[in-house]
């Protein structure tokens, strides 16, 4: 192994792991206000097509990402408004968003496949990126991979040392003492589920505009799923994502470096190893129930409704 | 004296707080019809009322969580409507809550933070904290989390953090459920000094003796509707419990007996738990007899939930001989297998745990009744016997007037009393040789109560060993042979009735176990 | 204006209404939306719901694709009832069909009656064998099933991707990535001549009834139910969680398994790299709407097959997109939870509930 294979191995690993930096921070929000949403694969596909189906027809990649978000909180909304005004059952409802958006991306992509528009370009800062060997591996990124690490340490910020953090703290825990003295559980609740559909909806369209600058059915491939289990790995701290991502960004890009590394093993094999991680990694973390318990938003998954 | 339902004429100063005619209904309830009510500054009004008599609806209304459906609200004399607590909060409205609203996974000046409409942050009230917790006599630590206080802690701090926005008028809600006997003593200290200070308390409770220890005045709800107004201090405790009930009490027997052999033994009993929320158990070692009723007094937190969990098998043991029943080692058995021992069991929570919500009555007598050894019949290799298990619930419901349509109904549709009797009932039906009853009458009212306790009296004089835990000390008093008191996880030893005393018992909940037995000469059955 | 309040007691006839509301509501929008696609909506309905049953032979294809439907949404509700969640469906499916693809590729010279019997056992183990590592984890290590289900069904489809790939490619199949084709004694019996309606769709048949009979008269069904309905109930009756954990993922594993040599013994004939257009996941839905009872499921698991028929003959006769179907489903399984709050709420009109209220009569007040 060479450094000519490193750097863009640990390159790629960054553009691997923004999109699920970005979709795992917005639900991570959403569980801390006591929502679980399994809709994130869905919200990432319906992000990613009208993300690139707005670029293809604009020219203007901004507008499409702000599509992608607007879209994909458009399918939160519904996961909201079924869950937390009809108090349907979370996960049955995210089952149904996810399958729903599943067929909703596939139908407003039927004519978008085998286009391809211009990638996010990269940045690129005076000096800083023609350093050796640091300006390549720190400074030449895209706007979005520097997006998602602000983004990440904004969250952080705002749940431990605002007022609105903590607030989403104590839904998170408690919506029946939230409400009691007076904070409206619901209409928060609203707010974080939006937040997680927009974080969705521009990691999918990071995958369509910045990763594989093109629509194909289905492309986010799980990563909707890895975003979820980044949350618990993450124990619900969002510092805690941004190493997760990493590591699963590693490990998906090395099927494309796998050849360079000098592994001689089926690519199929390789493509497996970011689901088979994400098992590993669980299994790890919810080993020890006690971690689960004392990091868990405490009504996570379980519906509120206000008796009057 | 007492004027049935007659608001207060005209007095010299304005009432702090007038409800006229408020009502709120359910759709399978009227918790509240034409309610009146009349508080003066500085006057400490206690509103009285059984289980389910609408008192925490109608300060639910007040506070501004629930929204009454007809009647009027008047606020130093003006008219106002009360959309939301922090509405409340803003015209000088404070309310200690039953069940507290406090955040477990935040500190104490987060919590407080949280309740006071001025944005303050966490750090910057810590000292506000400290002086008005000096002030008042309640010691707390802004800075701690409030999973790891004990339940008299949390209350303070649910205090502190109204007199932190000095209220004019203070709700109580069922406060002393939770306290030592001496911590109450402590509390109506505090409570006095407030109203001293103009501060009008309305302080919700359905025991009589702290109500004529406390109170100026009192409004007795009864059904949702006020029985009458009283000063407590010119009543009895017989008069006003009449307001409160209607009729007179009803009381059980308990005969004297000579306990038998030893059924259940709990011998050095340790256990840490996995729950981080959850109270360590420390060597807890204790017999029950065929034949008596031993009690476990303490207030819930202090590892009630683990001590049961570890009898009935929800919590495996890792060593055989903690838990013995009939002798035999049955620490690593689960709740079935010690159940096919002889053991029955009814848990502080009814729906969700003692009984399925969404299952009919008959499919909930399948729970529990299954097990082998009870000979109900119920299952014939692997398959359930329908017949069977109706005509078990039906005998049920029969013998402990369970009111419900029939043993189709739900157990969610049955109210809390009638859904104790059943479960109580289904146990009791088993024939049970050990019997662990948990909070027997919490949320029950005086009717159920009653029955449910001779029916655990019962058991006793056929000789089942019966083990009995509980936060109501006089429901304890009532109906035990020996008493002990789980603390902070410890359990002290467990003594005949006869000689000790409700202050003893008092002194041992706070968890000083070495106090001497002083008071056993003058011990009072409450 | 109108509010929502709780029904004193869920009510029977909206649980079985609201599988036919959310129907309705699907076809309605279905036809507004044939019409937003410049389409006869009445023209577009026919031809998506009605045409596809007016014929023996659709019909018969209609059964065919309900089959692995049926069989996949009947496990999979018995563990939802048990909130068990295994979402992993389609991979257990996978792996049914590679075991007893594998299984036919072994004997494929062998002409004997006991293969196909073989290969539906090997497709069982080869499912449950995949639903036991989610089993496993939850039991032994409190892993979320939801997610290693999930992640397991895309190692699945891996797993068979290298294998057409690979090792069971046919080397006179010109490259293409499949395997041999089955020799007949390895192929289920068509059940009618002309449809291609094959023996798989009795086996679903008879294992819907056998579900139904466990889920409701036997002892180890009830225990299910209680632990999915009220966990700490089943802990404090003595009913071992890791039981049902076990037992449900056991049960779905082997019914998905088997729906999968159904494929590749039925309709497919051989390994392919891909052997499910998503029954897996589409079984989620037709669990759900089936009610999670086994005879709902079997009509569920019909209507879902209308949706996949519906969508090929729409594309074919109209040209309308066939991602349609996969549309409809997301979408019919929203309308249902949204028409399944009508079990337990009603709406009541602002005001006029003082007069049907009772008063207070057995002290139930939340107090």
């Amino acid at each position: 192994m060479t450094l000519d294979h490193l750097i863009p191995f640990l390159a790629s690993t960054a553009g691997a792991a923004t999109p699920l930096v970005l979709a795992a921070t917005g639900e991570l929000v959403a569980e801390r206000s006591g929502v679980l949403n399994l809709g994130v694969e869905g919200m990432m596909l319906v992000g990613a097509v009208t993300g690139f189906g707005v670029t293809l027809s604009t020219g203007q990649i901004s507008l499409g990402l702000l599509a992608a978000m607007l879209a994909a909180m458009a399918t939160a909304l519904i996961f909201a408004f079924l869950t937390l005004t009809l108090q349907t059952n979370q996960v049955a409802t995210g089952l149904a968003l996810t399958l729903f958006g599943v067929g909703l991306s596939a139908f407003i992509g039927r004519g978008l496949v085998g286009q391809t528009v211009e990638r996010l370009p990269n940045l690129s800062f005076p000096v800083l990126s023609d350093i050796p060997f640091f300006g390549p591996l720190l400074f030449r990124f895209d706007v979005l991979v520097y997006g998602s690490i602000a983004l990440v340490l904004i969250t952080g910020w705002m749940l431990a040392r605002t007022r609105l953090g903590l607030i989403i703290r104590a839904i998170g825990e408690s919506p029946r003492s939230g409400h009691a003295i007076g904070y409206p559980v619901i209409a928060l609740r609203y707010l974080t589920v939006l937040f997680g559909g927009a974080m969705a909806g521009l990691g999918g369209a990071y995958l369509s505009l910045a990763l594989t600058p093109m629509w194909v059915e289905g492309m986010t491939a799980g990563r909707g799923w890895i975003a979820l289990a980044l949350v618990v790995f993450a124990t619900w701290k969002p510092r805690g994502v941004i190493l997760g991502a990493y590591l699963f960004g590693g490990v998906t890009v090395l099927q494309f470096h796998g050849q360079g590394f000098g592994l001689a093993i089926p690519s199929e094999f390789l493509s497996m190893l970011p689901y088979l991680a994400t098992i590993v990694v669980l299994v790890f973390i919810s080993r020890k129930p006690q971690t689960i318990l004392l990091n868990k938003p405490m009504s996570l998954g379980q519906n509120f409704r206000a008796d009057h | 004296m007492i004027d049935r339902a007659v608001p207060e004429p005209v007095l010299p100063s304005q009432p702090r707080l007038q409800l006229l005619g408020i009502s709120k209904i359910y759709p399978s309830v009227v918790a509240n019809a034409e309610v009146n009510l009349t508080v003066m500054p500085g006057e400490i009004h206690a509103v009285l009322g059984e289980n389910g008599a609408g008192k925490s609806t109608l300060m639910k209304i007040i506070y501004g969580v629930t929204r009454p459906d007809a009647g009027e609200i008047l606020w130093e004399g003006r008219r106002v409507t009360i959309p939301s607590p922090s509405a409340a909060r803003k015209l000088g409205i404070g309310m200690v809550f039953q069940h507290f609203s406090l955040f477990e996974t935040l500190t104490v000046a987060e919590n407080i933070s949280l309740a006071l409409d001025e944005k303050t942050r966490p750090a910057a009230l810590a000292p506000r904290i400290r002086r008005i917790a000096d002030e008042y006599g309640l010691p707390i630590d802004p800075d701690r989390h409030v999973y790891s206080m004990s339940v008299g802690e949390r209350q303070r701090v649910e205090i502190v953090r109204c007199l932190l926005q000095s209220p004019r008028l203070l709700i109580m809600d069922e406060p002393t459920s939770v306290l030592t006997p001496q911590a109450v003593l402590k509390l109506f200290e505090s409570l006095r000094r407030l109203a001293s200070e103009g501060c009008s308390i309305l302080y919700i409770s359905h025991k009589l003796d702290e109500i004529q220890t406390l109170c100026d005045t009192a409004t007795v709800l009864r059904g949702g509707r006020v029985s009458g107004t009283a000063k407590p201090k010119q009543e009895t405790a017989r008069s006003l419990a009449e307001l409160m009930i209607g009729n007179e009490l009803p009381a059980c027997r308990l005969s004297p007996s000579t306990p038998g052999e030893v059924r259940l033994a709990i011998r050095h009993l340790s256990l840490t738990t996995t729950d981080p929320f959850g109270t360590e158990l420390q060597d807890i070692n204790l017999e029950v007899r065929s034949g008596e009723i031993v009690a476990i007094a303490g207030i819930s937190g202090n590892g009630q939930q683990e001590l049961l969990k570890a009898i009935s098998g929800e919590i495996p043991l890792a060593n055989p001989g903690t838990v013995q029943l009939d002798g035999q080692d049955v620490g690593r058995l689960d709740p079935a297998k010690r159940r096919d021992l002889g053991m029955c069991f009814v848990p502080e929570e009814r729906l969700g745990r003692g009984a399925v919500p969404e299952l009919s009555l008959a499919s909930n007598a399948l729970l529990t009744g299954y097990v082998p050894s009870y000979g109900t019949g119920m299952l014939r290799r692997g398959l359930i016997q329908t017949g069977a298990v109706r005509d078990f619930a039906r005998q049920v419901i029969d013998r402990f007037n369970v009111k419900c349509g029939d043993n189709s109904s739900l157990a969610t549709s049955l109210s809390g009393g009638n859904l104790q009797k059943f479960i109580v009932g289904r146990e009791t039906q088993l024939s049970p040789r050990i019997m662990v009853v948990a909070q027997p009458t919490w949320g029950v009212d005086i009717g159920a109560s009653m029955l449910i306790r001779q029916a655990i009296i019962d058991l006793r004089d056929q000789g089942v060993a019966v083990l009995v835990l509980s936060e109501e000390l006089e429901e304890l008093f009532m109906m035990s042979d020996r008493i002990a008191v789980l603390a902070d996880g410890r359990l002290s030893q467990a003594v005949p009735l006869a000689s000790t005393s409700v202050n003893q018992i008092g002194v041992w909940m706070s968890g000083n176990f070495a106090a001497p037995n002083e008071e056993a000469s003058d011990h009072v059955a409450a | 204006m109108l509010r929502l309040e709780l029904r004193p007691e869920p009510s029977r006839l909206m649980m079985f209404a609201s599988p036919m509301l959310a129907a309705l509501a699907m076809l309605l929008t279905g036809s507004i939306l044939f019409s937003f696609l410049g389409q006869d909506p009445l023209q577009g309905f026919y031809v998506y719901f009605i045409k596809p049953a007016t014929t023996l032979y659709g019909i018969g294809e209609l059964l065919l694709k309900a089959t692995p439907l049926t069989l996949c949404g009947v496990g999979l509700a018995l563990g939802f009832r048990a909130n068990v969640w295994n979402i992993g469906a389609d991979g257990q499916l996978t792996m049914g069909a590679i075991a007893g693809g594998c299984v036919a590729l072994y004997f494929q010279d062998v002409d004997s009656a006991w293969i196909l019997p073989l290969m539906i056992l090997a497709g069982a183990l080869g499912g449950m064998a995949w639903a036991a590592i989610p089993a496993l984890l939850r039991t032994r290590f409190n892993t979320s099933e939801i997610l290693v289900s999930l992640m397991l069904v895309y190692v699945a489809y891996l797993y068979l991707s290298y294998l057409v790939h690979g090792p069971l490619r046919d080397p006179d199949g010109f490259n293409f990535p499949q395997s041999k084709m089955f020799a007949d004694a390895a192929l289920l019996p068509i059940l009618v001549e002309g449809l291609r309606t094959n023996a798989a769709f009795l086996v679903a048949l008879l294992l819907t009834v056998g579900a139904w009979f466990f889920s409701t008269r036997t002892f180890a069904g009830y225990r299910m139910q209680v632990s999915g309905m009220a966990p700490a109930a089943a802990v404090y009756a003595g009913f071992s969680e890791q039981r049902n954990v076990w037992l449900a993922f056991m049960i779905s594993g082997a019914m998905a398994g088997m729906a999968g040599v159904g494929e590749v013994a039925g309709p497919i004939g051989q390994l392919q790299p891909s052997v499910s257009p998503g029954y897996g996941f589409a079984a989620i839905i037709v669990a759900y709407v089936g009610r999670l009872h086994p005879v709902g499921v079997l009509l569920a698991a019909l209507l879902m097959s209308l949706l996949y028929i519906g969508g090929e003959s729409a594309q074919m006769e109209m040209q309308l997109p066939s991602a349609i179907t996969g549309l409809f489903q997301g979408m019919l399984l929203f309308y249902l939870l949204a028409a399944d709050l009508f079990i337990h709420y009603r709406f009541k009109p602002a005001h006029s509930s003082a007069t049907r209220a009772t008063p207070v009569s057995r002290g139930e007040i939340a107090s």
